[in-house]
């Protein structure tokens, strides 16, 4: 199990990098869920299949794939990736990256002194019944909020996404 | 869980939280280094993720479902927010004939 | 029944708010419907509440509705209470009663201007605070309602606020009367903290338990209250804000500045009268304030060309008499001569307005004359209005006047007695002088003058026309036979026996003028007019016409040092420091922060992680 884990977490972080610093739109997205995958199995190794799932059907599924589309769509070619290159130049993200070394630093140092250090992975699953119980039951007011959310999305893409006239 | 299970089992709560961290890190890092505005939303959705990853991890760490109801929230949120986001992605392509975040810099002080 | 007292004002409070929410996109059909109905409403709630009163009068002559706690703080507890008693039924019934006759007649009289539904949203607020002022029975209450006409005031002699004559008519009077205003705060500053209460009924009790008849301090609280009273019944000294106040539409004037807001500094004092009786000098005051208002006022009015400001100066002598009864321990006839004078000034001041409007917008006697045939019952209004005005037997003017110059005798104070009867001459003189000019001799103003006022002159029609004249012409007449029982509430009036011819003085001047206004004004008005426009004449003439030049005294005296006093004050240190160093200094500051609000999203969202990795620091290293 552990073994499991800190693979998927040296894929995830790897492809993730990679994803980032890519120049060609579509090979970035592919790099990204491959991230998202191995963060799914990393649930699974958490003992929490259900987000898993719920990870590699609809991030790396659905959600992924309207990028793929829109991507396709705008039918970014070799002008793209020259222009991602000319872009990527050291004076453009030298300042940005030390800011976030910075604060990657001190998110390690605040879980280096967390004096709470239990294991978390090999003990019980919490399965689908149990987060559909919760889900039904006291959360439902949330899951009220968060259908009106995609209500609201849905509302505001067909309303952005019509043509300019 | 008793005593043995917590020998037997060796993945620490800091060393799930430290992923989420680096790749939350990392989808900040992309957001203030890229220009592209596809670019952008990949990285915010890297950082919903990592947050969910965050979540997932506590919910593992107490045994409990309340976690992964957060990650379901987060991916509800994720995806209305790629719903608008790509909108916005088409809008940016008719107006400006590209895909430059910075050309829309009008709304300025 | 009586518990159904908080519907007085409600109903004009919510037509006010409707009237006001609906920013003039109603018809003036609805408007009628919403601010006459509300105010109409008000006098049908007053007339079944009075009714209850009178017929079964509660315990201690009063009843009290608490309302809710104003505010609940050690030492002061001021309540929003409304007190019934003898004395506040009359004056809700005249506010109610004669407003809403104005009300209704302003449907006539505003018909077609601009803003209408603002006028009556106006009208209906005004009425408001007018119900809070004398219904309320806590001093602060009083207060409320108070500020409330003031701002009415300003709002309605500003109504017209195209013209900026208006304009200024509106803030001089909202200034003048803030004078007497501050007086009246401080005042109740003075007796909060020397009796702990402003509750009217425990302040005038804490006081006589505390204070001695003539102790300082009760004639220093007394007199701030006079100065309020002065202010807002435009008393002498500050009585100059009355005339001007005339550029508002006249229903206004009929209502405010004749009818209700100007008697509120009677009514204050006759509801604090507790607090007066323990102070002579106040009281003595108050005389000489009226017997001085009463003879400056009539003299003026003799001088004015325009039929409103003629009014406005018989309002302001009239209320001298008012001030003058209260002055020699006659409250009662205080308050009756302020409901009669409700009724007939109201009267001449919606007939002046129905003139007015017949004769295209004229206000100036002189192009008028002659209106006798054409405007029958705007005339006999004119005649049982200033029949009222100049005290002639039985209208209801005779019986109220009377009884003040009688008991103002018979109290002992012969020189203001001696005032009153001049008054009375001067008011008979001036009356008859406004009604010839007016109604007799030729029609002059045939042709339109050059703003297009004057020209031929047309009948006014209309129900809301005729029958707020018809009903305040009986109330004028009959109004004196229906005597006030205040006993209960004011104390009772000097008692004593006047010689018989002395009794019938007044009478004989008020005829005396009368009689002699025709010759003066029209047989020999051209050898007047000569008189009058050259020397001597024509400089008491001038004097008078600028009312004995107060305006004038006031602008050297206050006016011109406080705009100078202004001007020095603007390029001060504290100025000239802020000028150039905070105003320069904020400017380079804001300019500098103005970068930082580029429009670029990555620099917005590097912003917000400089914040994470600030905060986090701190949590980590503190």
């Amino acid at each position: 199990m552990e073994l499991i884990f800190y693979i998927c977490s040296g894929v995830a972080i790897i492809a993730t990098l990679l994803a980032i610093i890519g120049t060609n739109p579509m090979h970035s997205l592919l790099e990204l869920i491959t991230s998202l995958l191995a963060v799914g199995l990393i649930f699974f190794t958490l003992g929490a299949p259900f987000a898993g799932i719920l990870e590699i059907i609809v991030y790396a599924g659905a959600i992924m794939v309207l990028f793929v589309f829109v991507v396709m769509m705008l039918n970014l070619g070799r002008a793209t990736i020259e222009q991602e290159r000319q872009w990527l130049k050291p004076s453009a993200w030298i300042a940005p990256a030390l800011l976030t070394l910075v604060l990657l630093g001190e998110l390690m140092q605040l879980l280096a002194t967390q004096p709470d250090d239990h294991a978390v992975a090999g003990g019980a699953i919490v399965g689908a019944k149990a987060v559909g119980v919760m889900l039904y039951g006291p959360y439902l007011l949330a899951v009220e909020l968060g259908s009106m959310l995609l209500l609201a999305g849905l509302v505001a893409a067909f309303h952005l996404g019509r043509s300019l006239d | 869980m008793n005593a043995a299970d917590a020998l037997v089992a060796g993945i620490p709560l800091s060393h799930g939280l430290g992923v989420a961290g680096i790749l939350f890190v990392l989808g900040l890092a992309g957001v203030l280094i890229r220009r592209n505005i596809i670019y952008t939303l990949m990285c915010i959705e890297v950082m919903m993720n990592a947050a969910g990853l965050a979540f997932i991890v506590a919910a593992s760490r107490w045994q409990h479902a309340d976690g992964q109801i957060m990650y379901l929230m987060i991916l509800a949120l994720a995806a209305a927010e790629t719903c608008v986001g790509l909108a916005l992605v088409l809008q940016l392509y008719r107006r400006f004939r590209g895909l430059d975040l910075d050309a829309a810099s009008r709304m300025q002080g | 029944m009586l518990d159904l007292l908080f519907l007085v004002f409600l109903f004009p409070l919510l037509g006010f708010f409707v009237l006001a929410v609906s920013r003039g996109h109603i018809s003036e059909r609805t408007t009628n419907v919403i601010g006459i109905g509300a105010v109409g409403l008000a006098a049908l709630t007053t007339a079944l509440v009075g009714y209850t009163f009178l017929t079964t009068i509660p315990t201690g002559g009063a009843y009290t509705q608490l309302l809710w706690q104003w505010m609940d703080v050690p030492g002061f507890h001021p309540e929003f209470a409304l007190r019934l008693d003898a004395l506040s039924l009359v004056m809700i019934s005249v506010v109610t009663g004669v407003g809403f006759l104005i009300v209704l007649f302003s449907a006539w009289y505003m018909h077609g201007e601009e803003g209408y539904s603002r006028f009556f949203a106006y009208m209906n607020l005004f009425i408001t605070s007018m119900l809070f002022l004398v219904l309320a029975d806590d001093l602060l209450f009083v207060y409320f309602g108070w500020e409330g006409v003031g701002l009415c005031s300003y709002l309605l002699i500003g109504f017209l606020y195209k013209d900026a004559e208006n304009g200024s008519a509106a803030r001089k009077a909202f200034l003048v009367t803030r004078i007497g205003d501050v007086a009246f705060a401080i005042g109740m500053w003075l007796l909060v903290k020397e009796l702990g209460t402003l509750n009217i009924q425990d302040m005038v009790a804490a006081a006589h338990e505390h204070w001695a008849v003539g102790s300082g301090v009760a004639t220093a609280a007394a007199l701030l209250l006079l100065g309020g009273a002065c202010g807002k019944s435009a008393q002498f000294p500050l009585q100059t804000w009355l005339p001007d106040a005339m550029a508002g539409p006249t229903p206004v004037s009929a209502l405010l500045h004749a009818a209700t807001m100007v008697i509120a500094g009677v009514y204050l004092i006759a509801r604090t009268h507790g607090l007066f009786l323990l102070s002579p000098v106040a009281m003595q005051t108050v005389a000489v304030i009226g017997a001085t208002t009463l003879l400056i006022a009539g003299l003026c009015a003799l001088a004015q060309t325009d039929i409103k400001r003629v009014l406005a100066y018989s309002t302001m002598s009239q209320i001298g008499y008012m001030f003058l009864a209260l002055g020699v321990g006659a409250w009662g006839g205080a308050i009756f001569h302020v409901m009669t004078h409700a009724f007939f000034k109201a009267l001449l001041f919606l007939a002046s307005g129905s003139v007015i409007l017949a004769c295209h917008h004229e206000q100036q006697m002189a192009r008028m004359g002659g209106l006798r045939k054409k405007l029958p019952l705007t005339f006999w209004s004119f005649v049982a209005g200033g029949a009222a005005l100049a005290a002639i037997p039985p209208s209801a003017g005779f019986f109220s006047k009377d009884a003040i110059i009688h008991l103002s005798y018979v109290s002992g104070h012969h020189g203001l007695w001696l005032c009153a009867i001049f008054g009375a001459f001067l008011t008979a003189l001036y009356t008859a002088r406004m009604i010839y000019l007016t109604f007799f001799g030729e029609y002059r103003g045939t042709t339109p003058d050059a703003h297009g006022h004057g020209g031929e002159v047309h009948r006014p029609t209309g129900l809301a026309h005729h029958i707020p004249l018809t009903v305040l012409i009986i109330a004028s007449v009959v109004g004196g036979f229906w005597g006030l029982k205040l006993i209960d509430v004011l104390p009772a009036a000097p008692s004593g026996e006047q010689p018989m011819w002395l009794e019938a003085l007044p009478l004989i001047v008020s005829f005396a003028g009368i009689a002699i206004a025709w010759p003066l004004f029209m047989t020999f008005g051209k050898t007047t007019e000569r008189l009058t426009h050259h020397g001597f004449g024509n400089a008491i003439r001038t004097l008078w016409l600028h009312a004995m030049g107060f305006d004038w005294l006031w602008d050297r005296l206050l006016v011109k040092p406080w705009y100078w006093a202004a001007r020095f004050g603007r390029r001060d240190a504290t100025d000239i420091f802020g000028r150039a160093v905070l105003e320069t200094g904020f400017t380079h500051a804001n300019q500098l922060i103005a970068l930082t609000q580029n429009g670029r999203v990555r620099w917005y969202a590097a912003s917000i992680g400089l914040g994470a990795v600030l905060i986090l620091a701190a949590v980590i290293y503190s």
